[in-house]
């Protein structure tokens, strides 16, 4: 009896309860002995495909989380790889990709609202409701007292240029449509994405 | 990228240069690697410095830094001289043939109608001849004085190797060899593909540089056919992305123009960008342009979109100015005239040229907005960092705010990547603390910005209370939603010209094709149409199959424009409808079937018999490709040789020398204040460059662990020559100033990097790695834009980080212990 079990086959074969020991007593070993280390380690993660957030190559992640699936029970990201079904990356991730696990655990990563008062030399945590109510209440001050709705040749032009907007090219198209609908429908002119540097 | 990353296996030739694939692209390049072992193929390296691409190549040339256009330009003089064009493409696929407007000049480096206190030019002259009929007129002899073979001919006969190499310091013979390598592929059967990525276009050329190589690669046939193109690799995940749904300041979503102030009407706005045919029969995409507008008007706002007020058109914001861009938003800035700012993923104090500068414009915000995953330099502008951020936070009277943004592997939605496939990607965790996706930001201010003008008035409130939000949360909108909103969907019933029903109301549209211009259906983003159809999301599709062995993979994940996988590819057939050659076949046309068909999905109407004589450029209203570039360029119709704005050679511009006019882009602008701030070459003699190295990406990987550890400390690459004369060795530390400031580190010297000579001048070359900062687990470091000039280019405002004048000196202070 032989059948070709690949590596992440035998892993979901694993996963799904099914003894190593008696899976190799009956042939279907895999390919790789590694695997049993691999599944041990992996066993009970959920698998989420995903992109790595880096280059323009857009190299296939899957993404290894831990904690049962029921309501206010966190996933814990444990382990990042290549996906090997990825036509473009097959499997594969440079040395950036490969610390992907180390910038989501970053001790440098954003956890709360904060803001550094005028003058001041530190961080203040602050509560989300707080934030938006500061932050769109600057907005709308700055955009009342500087919109122009006529400009020196006499053209109307309803625009707003004393703020401006740098957009994220590592966010998504949905984050990009809608930030581009709302800087837009503000008037704002002074709007920029890495694409310009 | 006008083909796609695993298509590269197809080329036979390869040329990077501008870029170095092989480190910042790592996995992209397998398929360079993929080419060479399986198809043969030949890579060549064109770079200032032997790079980690270069030490793997056939072939590597050296070029001093911003000079590219002359060493493409000398191979279009090279390739017209010895008849290796590819003739039938030419003449069919391409402009070579028609005629040019008597009026249009080039002179002393100047093109016609230039305006020097404008630094701008008129323009006019720049098109075409046309008949009584309103079509272009042709010299299928090529023979034609004012033909545009004959004037591209004319404009680059200067451009001979001695000249080329003279500037360019790149050795007569190497640059032949290279050149030679390249006309190799004029032949039907062999294709060149170009790779080129920040290193073409940080300069003050740099559009003009992307723009000799798709001349070179028209004249060689080479663009629509597997294993050719002219690719540009792309940065960041989903810069692509962001670029088409026009996230910047003179565009709209899917590379409409946004309007400029004296475009006071809706129709004045549609005439200028409704392009029809200019030459019979041809396609001229862009003439449904009233279509892709008003599906976006109805998606931005509604029901209040109507035909009677204009689809809203008043609602958009008019630019005064061309560009709004990054210099000048810092430039006004600095003059006090910015009071807020938002910076979305966005690290500008490390990411604008000249630091210093940026410093102290951000200080005179009110308010600054950083929302992030990570902490950035730029939110913590008013820190000081001892000399790597000597500022005086108790002077700095910005309120800053920092808001926790979700990671990739918390957020869902769709990047698209340089290959312009959408991949849809899934929420693996919740983000760390209180962090929420980028999108329930904007969601959550926007509704609170609406909430405060619904009860208080204020400007102009109509745009902000009437836009289209029938999210079902509306402070959480979702990516699916979203998605299907970018994609469009029919508000009533469509049917096509023989009264067929192709489309319910209410139904997601399966593409551009169905866009109306009469308000019944609504888009975001046209050239996303498609993405996510009644058949579902399309960025999810997941199928790798290959059916033709050539690496076309239309199940996997969703491509723009309409799933099309190589761009112009009718190009990849011949006039008749077959393909150049077997191995290059990818459509053709089945007479049987009365259809294009074959690997990839027809960019061209899928029934237009190549009898009808339509032409594979179906985005041009003449329905080729541009040899001369018309009025699409501030530059010019053709590109020219002009020096960094920081330039090494006392003669200025080789080309035209003593004449300062033209010296560098004249219609490239500067602000008085960094015309100031330039160094000339007598105080700073060293020509230097910024890179990137492969452990890195940018200044968020020194925040990650992994990365921080195998490339920890910040260095400046210099080559043996200027090491042995400023007596400084590996590991020593040195001090590299510009006009601008300076930074410190240690020297790495190597014989990557070498001495060229430039007008029989030697001129030694330094190399600046930017991925170090004064936050993050490496090393603090100097943010390497404290050296770079503040100036773009004249096309697209991107900064000139390639090419700018330097002085390195040994660094004898003591850098022991905690530095
Ligand atoms: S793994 Fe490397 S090559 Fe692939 S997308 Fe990420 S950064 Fe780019």
């Amino acid at each position: 009896m032989s059948i070709r079990v690949t590596r992440r086959g035998f892993f979901k074969l694993g996963a799904a309860g099914v003894a190593s020991s008696s899976m190799a007593m009956m042939g279907f070993a895999p390919e790789a002995a590694a695997a049993s280390v691999r599944q041990f380690k992996l066993t009970h993660t959920r698998e989420t495909r995903n992109i790595c957030t880096y280059c323009s190559v857009g190299c296939g992640v899957l993404i290894y989380s831990r904690g049962d699936a029921a309501k206010n029970a966190h996933q814990q990201i444990i382990h990042i790889e290549g996906d090997p079904d990825h036509p473009v990356s097959r499997g594969a991730l440079c040395p950036k990709g490969a610390g992907l696990l180390d910038y989501v655990k970053s001790p440098s990563r954003l956890r709360f609202p904060e803001v550094r008062e005028p003058g001041t030399s530190e961080w203040k945590r602050i509560s989300w409701d707080e934030a938006l109510t500061r932050i769109a209440r600057h907005i709308k001050t700055d955009r009342d007292a500087n919109f122009v709705t006529t400009d020196e040749q006499g053209n109307t032009v309803n625009h707003w240029a004393t703020t401006g907007f740098l957009a994220a090219s590592a966010s998504s198209n949905e984050s990009g449509y809608l930030t581009h609908k709302v800087v837009r429908s503000l008037g704002m002119v002074a709007f920029d994405n890495q694409a310009r540097v | 990228m006008t083909n796609h990353w695993v298509d590269i296996r197809n080329a036979d030739v390869i040329l990077v240069m501008g870029g170095n694939a092989a480190e910042a692209h790592p996995v992209g390049f397998r398929w360079v690697t993929e080419a060479k072992e399986h198809n043969n193929a030949t890579l060549m390296v064109v770079d200032p410095r032997f790079t980690r691409t270069a030490s793997v190549a056939d072939y590597y040339a050296p070029i001093r830094t911003g000079t590219d256009i002359t060493f493409l330009g000398g191979l279009i003089k090279y390739l017209i001289d010895n008849d290796r064009i590819q003739r039938e493409y030419v003449l069919n696929y391409t402009d070579a043939a028609l005629l040019v407007d008597e009026a249009f000049g080039f002179e002393d480096g100047l093109f016609d109608g230039y305006d020097e206190s404008r630094r701008s030019y008129a323009k006019e002259n720049w098109r075409y001849q046309t008949g009584a009929d309103g079509f272009v007129l042709r010299d299928d002899t090529l023979r034609h004085p004012r033909c545009v073979f004959q004037l591209m001919r004319a404009h680059y006969d200067a451009y001979t190797p001695e000249m080329v190499s003279s500037i360019c310091g790149t050795p007569v013979d190497r640059m032949l060899h290279v050149w030679e390598q390249m006309a190799s592929t004029a032949t039907e059967d062999r294709t060149l593909t170009i790779l080129y990525a920040l290193g073409w276009t940080q300069h003050s050329i740099g559009a003009q540089i992307i723009r000799t190589a798709g001349m070179v690669q028209l004249l060689l046939g080479n663009i629509g056919l597997p294993g050719g193109g002219v690719n540009a690799l792309r940065g960041h995940s989903n810069i692509q992305g962001l670029t088409d749904l026009g996230l910047l300041s003179n565009q709209l979503p899917g590379y409409i123009a946004a309007p400029a102030a004296t475009e006071q009407s809706l129709a004045s706005f549609l005439d200028a960008r409704r392009k029809m045919p200019t030459v019979a029969d041809q396609v001229s995409y862009w003439q449904h342009m009233d279509a892709f507008f008003i599906s976006l008007m109805k998606a931005w706002y509604g029901e209040r979109a109507q035909a009677d007020n204009d689809w809203c058109y008043g609602w958009l914001p008019k630019l005064t100015q061309p560009l709004y861009d990054v210099l000048d938003t810092f430039e006004r800035m600095s003059r006090g005239e910015i009071y807020g700012y938002f910076c979305q993923g966005f690290n500008p104090l490390a990411a604008i040229p000249d630091k210093n500068k940026v410093s102290k414009a951000l200080a005179k915000l009110k308010y600054l907005v950083s929302i992030d995953p990570l902490n950035t330099e730029t939110a913590e502008f008013w820190r000081n960092a001892g000399e790597f951020n000597d500022v005086d936070p108790s002077e700095i009277q910005t309120e800053v705010f920092r808001l926790p943004a979700n990671s990739f592997a918390e957020d869902e939605g769709s990047i698209v990547n340089s290959a312009r496939w959408l991949q849809w990607h899934y929420v693996a965790a919740d983000g760390p603390g209180e962090s929420m996706p980028d999108t329930h930001i904007i969601g959550a201010l926007f509704h609170r910005v609406r909430e405060l003008y619904a009860r208080e008035g204020g400007a102009f409130p109509d745009p902000i209370l009437n836009l289209a939000w029938d999210y079902k949360q509306p402070e959480r909108p979702e990516a699916d939603e979203i998605a299907r909103e970018f994609n469009g969907r029919a508000l009533a019933d469509i049917r096509d010209p023989n009264g067929v029903l192709v489309r319910r109301a209410g139904e997601q549209l399966s593409g551009f094709a169905e866009l109306r211009d009469d308000g019944s259906t609504l888009s975001g983003c046209w050239v996303f149409a498609g993405a996510w159809t009644e058949q579902g999301n399309q960025m999810a599709n997941r199928d790798n199959s290959d059916p033709y062995g050539n690496g076309q993979t239309l199940g996997w994940a969703w491509a723009w424009p309409a799933n099309r996988r190589i761009l112009y590819n009718r190009a990849a057939a011949r006039p008749d409808g077959t393909p150049w050659a077997p191995r290059k076949a990818l459509i053709w046309w089945n007479e049987a079937q009365s259809r294009w068909v074959g690997a990839d999905v027809p960019d061209f109407p899928a029934n237009s018999p190549p009898a009808l004589g339509q032409m594979p450029f179906i985005m041009n209203p003449e329905g080729v490709g541009h040899l001369f570039a018309g009025q699409s360029m501030n530059d010019g119709p053709f590109p020219t040789h002009y020096e960094p704005f920081e330039s090494p050679v006392p003669e200025g511009n080789l080309l035209f020398p003593r004449k300062e006019k033209v010296k560098n882009n004249p219609a490239a602008r500067i602000f008085d204040a960094d015309r100031a701030m330039l160094g000339d070459w007598q105080e700073f003699p060293h020509a230097a460059t910024t890179y990137r190295l492969t452990e890195h990406f940018h200044y968020w990987t020194k925040h990650s662990h992994l990365n921080a550890v195998v490339q920890p400390e910040q260095f400046v690459e210099i080559g043996e020559a200027l090491g042995n004369e400023l007596g400084i060795r590996a590991g020593d530390w040195v001090k590299v100033s510009s006009r601008r400031g300076y930074i410190r580190a240690v020297a790495v010297v190597t014989k990557r990097i070498r001495a060229i000579t430039v007008g029989g001048r030697i001129v030694h070359q330094v190399g600046i790695p930017i991925h170090w900062g004064f936050l993050g687990q490496a090393r603090k470091g100097f943010l390497a834009n404290t050296l770079t000039p503040s100036v773009g280019d004249a096309n697209t405002q991107t900064p000139e980080y390639k090419s700018f004048l330097v002085k390195v000196e040994k660094d004898d202070a003591d850098h022991g212990g905690e530095r």
